[in-house]
């Protein structure tokens, strides 16, 4: 689905309103949204909420063979997805700019700025490294992706534990959570990004636009910083010109921004292990807002199947019992390789005339699947040969034992032919169809 | 065969089935038309729809809605078992809906996996239900979805978790609409007998009486003007 174009009266009105110090959220210059973090069940499983954005993480990790130029390091692997559910406009499985633009920067912002480390991800030198992977899913686009982003993945790194390995001489041991505690990654840093968009060129700064904001700003800073101040990445785009000063105040607001959410992470991550260390739950759905009024939870529930029916079991015994099986043509295996059009159904065409016809004989049979058993059976009584029947009405209903059955099948080619007359241009166009087979 | 149905209804007990703690949250995503979050136990699926929107000419069918079904798998990008998984539910919003009311438009269901501990396919249908309704598409019936589980000794598990199913015998998810209770959709893996298929069946059935029970309460609650 194409994007709804922004109206000139909603770019006039909002750019008005950056003007006059106003966002239409009711927020400053320098406010973030609320930031909500909260993660699943599983190790290194996040949902970050800035606003209506919504980002969910998730890390994982296998054991590969490591890169040939650094056989003592593990790898890291970010990817960055737009889910179709997060807009209209993103469709699933597409490389659309935004995405190689977002995956670029989340990969300067985590894995170029060496946040993890690495080479304690080896297991065997040269042979085996566990890879960290990191997906990150776009649930619903309210604006600034990145930095909700950014702050999802950190987050799922900071919480996921991978199993431990124990080495002894050749062998590697993998031990599961029951075994051996699963062990958490050692994390350098956290970097983290913010976004900074700029109106009118660059005269205005917003900070941690929204998408409406994002659809009129002429130009977009991200800095991705750590708490320690340390500028990690730095990417300017839209083509606008910014003075030193700008980039440096902004760098400045950043750092405050940082260290704000790099404490909110730590208290979320304290929240979650305080909660696996009680023993009591965690995870998302204990997280469901239940005083909101579209959301509802139920306990337990057991079905009783005690009310008199008692349901399957009669239901079983009282239904008609399944066609018998010898009712139907068995299939007739041919030579290896060959086949027929419209093999295996039952052809009613022409059954009536043929029913007629073999009636006459009188050792014939009504219905032509039981005419098949029964030659079939008369096969086997005279020595069980290899059969070859077809149900066409058409006259290839031979090669049977040629001491015994040819009477009859000349017998059968004589019935055959006279009705055939009609179908010979069918019979034509079946020989036509034969080669495609 | 039968001897022995009967003696496991009986051992067990009348409440050996049972459902793990659901819960559902509705319209909780502003992008999407209608969203909702269904939480089985420790499984819990996120669904978005968006339609009845423009189609691609190519996609178009002149006389219904064009239905698509994306299921998100949590760690790296979707496979068969994601394709099997969309053509099931497809299949059972395409029959609930009434698409011939919106000819030549799209619907999209987008699913996101959250977390997996059994019954995904079960929950999957739930959301998507659940998303149907708030994006407020037209209807026939409501869908649910129901799995259950043999394990070796021929016991029936309803809503089983990741080991459960793991340790079973055979898994059968069912989708059954809210008008008759009649089975829409069904997933089997593993063997099983007639009479189980059918036992499972009949426990399904019981058990979407409480999910529609569930789903009733909850737009109720949604559309009460006191919390």
């Amino acid at each position: 689905m194409r994007e709804t174009p922004l109206s000139n009266c909603e770019r006039q009105f909002l750019l008005k309103a950056i003007e006059e110090k106003k966002r239409l959220d009711g927020r400053q210059t320098y406010d973030y949204r609320n930031i909500k973090i909260t993660f699943g069940t599983d190790y290194g499983c996040c949902i970050v909420d800035l606003g209506k954005t919504r980002v969910l993480a998730q890390v994982s990790c296998e054991l590969v063979a490591p890169k040939e130029n650094r056989p003592t390091e593990g790898i890291l692997f970010l990817s960055l997805e737009l889910s179709p559910m997060a807009s209209p406009i993103f469709e699933a499985g597409r490389q659309s700019e935004l995405l190689v633009k977002l995956n670029r920067l989340l990969e300067r912002c985590l894995r170029n700025s060496k946040c993890i480390d690495t080479e304690s991800l080896c297991v065997v030198s040269g042979e085996k490294v566990w890879q960290i992977r990191v997906d990150v899913h776009v649930l619903n686009h309210e604006g600034n992706l990145m930095d909700a982003a950014s702050i999802a993945a950190i987050a799922g790194l900071c919480h996921f534990r991978r199993p431990d390995v124990g080495i002894q001489g050749d062998e590697v041991t993998v031990y599961g959570p029951e075994e051996r505690d699963p062990v958490p990654l050692s994390i350098y840093h956290m970097p983290i990004c913010v976004s900074f968009a700029f109106f009118l060129e660059g005269t205005y700064l917003l900070v941690d636009p929204s998408e409406r904001e994002e659809r009129v700003m002429d130009g977009l800073l991200v800095i991705a910083m750590n708490k320690h101040r340390e500028i990690c990445s730095i990417q300017s785009s839209g083509g606008i010109m910014l003075l030193k000063d700008q980039v440096l105040r902004c760098s400045k607001i950043a750092s405050v921004k940082v260290s704000e959410i790099t404490d909110l992470i730590n208290r979320a991550l304290e929240n979650d292990r305080k909660a696996r260390k009680e023993g009591g739950k965690f995870g998302f759905a204990e997280l469901m807002a239940v005083q909101r009024i579209t959301a509802l939870k139920s306990d337990e529930v057991s079905i009783e199947m005690s009310d008199g029916d008692a349901g399957a079991p009669s239901v079983a015994i009282t239904t008609e019992s399944p066609p018998e099986v010898g009712r139907v043509p068995s299939p007739v295996v041919r030579a290896p390789g060959a086949g027929q059009v419209g093999e295996s159904l039952e052809n009613a065409w022409g059954l009536e005339q043929l029913e007629e016809e073999e009636d006459q004989p009188g050792d014939e049979v009504m219905d032509e699947g039981l005419e098949i058993k029964e030659e079939n059976q008369r096969q086997e009584k005279s020595k069980g040969e290899v059969v070859v029947i077809s149900d066409s009405e058409e006259e290839e209903v031979v090669i049977l034992n040629p001491k015994t059955q040819v009477k009859e099948s000349t017998l059968h080619a004589s019935q055959s032919q006279p009705q055939s007359t009609g179908a010979a241009k069918k019979k034509k166009k079946q020989q036509k169809k034969k080669p495609v087979h | 065969m039968r001897s022995r149905l009967a003696t496991t209804m009986e051992v067990d007990g009348l409440s050996a089935f049972s459902l793990r703690e659901f819960g559902c949250e509705q319209n909780l995503l502003s992008r999407p038309d209608g969203s909702s979050s269904f939480v089985q136990g420790d499984t819990s699926v996120l669904a978005g729809v968006y339609g009845p929107a423009e189609v691609k000419i190519s996609k178009e069918i002149y006389d219904r809605a064009t239905m698509e079904v994306v299921i998100q798998p949590k760690v790296g990008l979707p496979g068969v078992k994601e394709r099997a998984r969309e053509q099931c539910v497809r299949e059972t919003c395409e029959a609930a809906l009434l698409s011939t009311l919106h000819p030549r438009s799209s619907l999209s269901l987008v699913l996101q996996v959250v977390h997996d501990d059994g019954s995904l396919l079960s929950c999957c249908l739930n959301a998507a239900c659940m998303a149907l309704m708030d994006a407020g598409l037209p209807m026939g019936c409501l869908f649910c979805g129901v799995t259950c589980a043999i394990d070796p000794e021929g016991h029936i598990v309803t809503d089983p978790t990741a080991q459960q199913e793991k340790d079973s015998r055979a898994v059968m998810t069912f989708a059954i609409d809210s008008a008759q209770h009649r089975v829409m959709m069904s997933s089997t893996k593993g063997s099983f007998s007639v009479n189980e298929l059918q036992q499972c069946i009949a426990v399904s059935q019981r058990a979407s009486e409480k999910i529609f029970q569930f789903y009733r309460e909850s737009v109720r609650r949604r559309y009460s003007k006191t919390v």
